[in-house]
């Protein structure tokens, strides 16, 4: 059985240590050791993380066997993010709508809480 | 920290999607927007060439609801049933299209944080699986957004 691609993928980008990895592999090649550093974790822990981004097809391994250097692979992360970009505009255009017709009623309640002071000036009055 | 208009998606578990975004309005103004009919015509669904022409609801637990779209020579359908109903904090609800897109009725969870006259709002929705979960991202297209029907012609093979 093959695993879906997708779900590999969304798996190993719900993590935000592996998020993490992968926002530092976009600014260039790095070593287990390397990536393991700004973590308070453990090398093997870290491996392990590596491993589910390497399943996901998000990174892989250099040619150097020693030094092993991770590589964000570009292509499988733009197409995970491309599915959730065009989700994104879909609800973006809702929500600026929302933030639009919010603004109208925050106005409204404001011209009414206004009405009702006056009315109730002029009621003493 | 308030992002004011900061969309945040993320996939909580397999099965869904989450969205956290914050608004400039208090919740009972955010709450009133999701039930209030002649409220949600004005922005849920209805981008440019299409118009929400059915908007019916019955807000209470076991209520239902009913939302028509009509775009540029098609209609779109959808509704479901209020599970949970507590002004102005939380909204559960079942949706489910008229065409049958996607497998089984999605979950509906609609919760409202008010701090300082803003709203920050995660909307979840959780699908009957991943399959379709995933199929509903790659689709572009989720919870009456009215998208047009050439998305769904892609996704169709793939889901049988």
């Amino acid at each position: 059985m093959r695993a879906d691609p997708l779900d590999a993928t969304f798996a190993a980008l719900a993590d935000p240590t592996r998020r993490a990895i992968l926002a530092r592999l976009a600014s260039g090649e790095a070593s287990v050791t390397e990536l393991a550093q700004p973590f308070a974790m453990s090398q093997p822990a870290i491996s392990k993380h590596l491993k589910v981004l390497e399943r996901a097809g998000l990174i892989s391994g250099g040619r150097e066997a020693q030094r092993r250097p991770r590589r964000i692979e570009g292509e499988a992360l733009a197409v995970a993010t491309g599915w959730l970009e065009r989700y994104r505009e879909v609800w973006e255009g809702n929500y600026q709508r929302l933030d639009t017709l919010l603004e109208e009623l925050k106005a409204n309640e404001k011209r009414e809480a206004q009405r009702g002071d006056k009315k109730r000036k002029g009621d003493k009055k | 920290m308030t992002n004011i208009g900061l969309l945040e998606i993320t996939t909580p578990s397999d099965r869904e999607i989450a969205m956290t975004r914050t608004f400039d309005a208090p919740a009972r103004l955010v709450f009133d927007a999701w039930t209030k009919p002649e409220l949600l015509k004005r922005w849920l669904g209805v981008r440019a060439g299409w118009t929400m022409e059915v908007c019916e609801v019955d807000l209470k637990v076991g209520g239902a609801y009913r939302y028509v779209w009509r775009g540029p020579g098609m209609t779109m359908g959808m509704g479901g049933v209020y599970r949970e109903v507590v002004p102005p904090t939380r909204l559960v609800s079942t949706e489910k299209f008229d065409e049958a897109w996607y497998e089984g009725e999605a979950l509906d969870t609609i919760v409202l944080v008010e701090r300082d006259g803003k709203t920050t709002m995660t909307t979840t929705v959780r699908y009957v699986s991943r399959e379709v979960r995933d199929a509903v991202i790659k689709s572009g297209m989720a919870s009456g957004v009215a998208e047009g029907y050439d998305k769904l012609a892609e996704l169709l093979p793939s889901l049988t």
